[in-house]
């Protein structure tokens, strides 16, 4: 009997809340992949309506106007801090996805944190320069 | 539905492809070289139109006139057009695929990805390619400098 309730022990583990030790949930691999997901769909969908306000200058300068004249307010000014954080971010962790297939799949750790802090150098050169620009219109 | 269970340790094998072009494939090919390409465009674009001068407030309809009536830029817009929205609907079926569980629920999804994809290439590339700089009985003061010249 002891050797039976051993083994209800394990299963109890395996079935507990608690995610037993997993090669990826949970950590760099899955955070890459959930956030890759993420700012993908946001960039498309920003991408349909770009398409739509930059078709305007085929409808008229002051239409065409009226519409930018919107995306230099403060507000959305830190809303395409955001995109641009998005896009940077999609475009390295997908950089590195092409060396993860193509190069090797050990280095994918090491390669999340590159990732990470090639976002933070690219940010850093980024949002101060642009904030600057939108809040001293 | 009837499976046979093959014999212990045998060997796996995929199940043989039917003959034909390998779509999926090419998609996932598709996404590696395209994301590279649109690393380069879409930095540039930024940098371009949000980092040089005075950035978002630079931008209005002269600042795309003197873009649009530039080949270098007609064709790094339209590359971008056509790239990222292929990217991005590719990406978009994926994520449909993975989430959609009913037949019809996907079929609608992947329709609707489609016809906004087609429709946006259309649109955006006919724009770049017809696209007059100084429209007739426009005010003056909006126009890029060079049409007072025409």
């Amino acid at each position: 009997m002891p050797e039976q309730a051993a083994t209800l022990t394990s299963q109890q583990k395996t079935t507990s809340r608690r995610p037993a030790g997993t090669l990826y949930r949970g950590r760099e691999g899955m955070w890459s992949w959930v956030l890759h997901r993420i700012t993908g769909v946001a960039i498309f969908f920003f991408l349909l309506v770009h398409i739509l306000d930059t078709a305007l200058v085929r409808v008229s300068p002051e239409a065409y106007n009226a519409v930018i004249s919107s995306y230099q307010t403060p507000i959305m000014g830190l809303g395409e801090t955001a995109l641009v954080g998005a896009i940077v971010f999609h475009a390295f962790n997908g950089l590195r996805i092409i060396l993860i297939d193509f190069w090797n799949a050990k280095y994918q750790k090491v390669m999340f944190y590159v990732v990470m802090a090639l976002w933070v150098v690219t940010m850093l050169a980024f949002v101060p320069r642009h904030l600057i620009n939108v809040f001293s219109h | 539905m009837t499976s046979t269970i093959e014999a212990p340790r045998s060997p796996y094998s995929r199940a043989p492809r039917s003959r034909g072009v390998n779509w999926e494939k090419w998609g996932w090919i598709y996404m590696r070289v395209s994301g590279v390409v649109l690393v380069v465009l879409i930095f540039g674009h930024l940098f371009v139109n949000l980092m040089v001068g005075e950035g978002v407030n630079a931008l209005n309809f002269a600042f795309v006139a003197g873009k649009l009536t530039t080949p270098f830029w007609m064709v790094w817009d339209v590359l971008m057009l056509w790239l990222a929205l292929i990217h991005g609907g590719n990406g978009m079926r994926t994520l449909v695929n993975d989430y959609a569980t009913q037949r019809l629920t996907r079929g609608i999804l992947k329709s609707a990805i489609l016809a906004a994809v087609v429709i946006l290439i259309v649109l955006g590339t006919l724009v770049v390619f017809t696209f007059d700089p100084c429209p007739a009985g426009a005010p003056a003061d909006l126009l890029p400098t060079f049409c007072s010249a025409i």
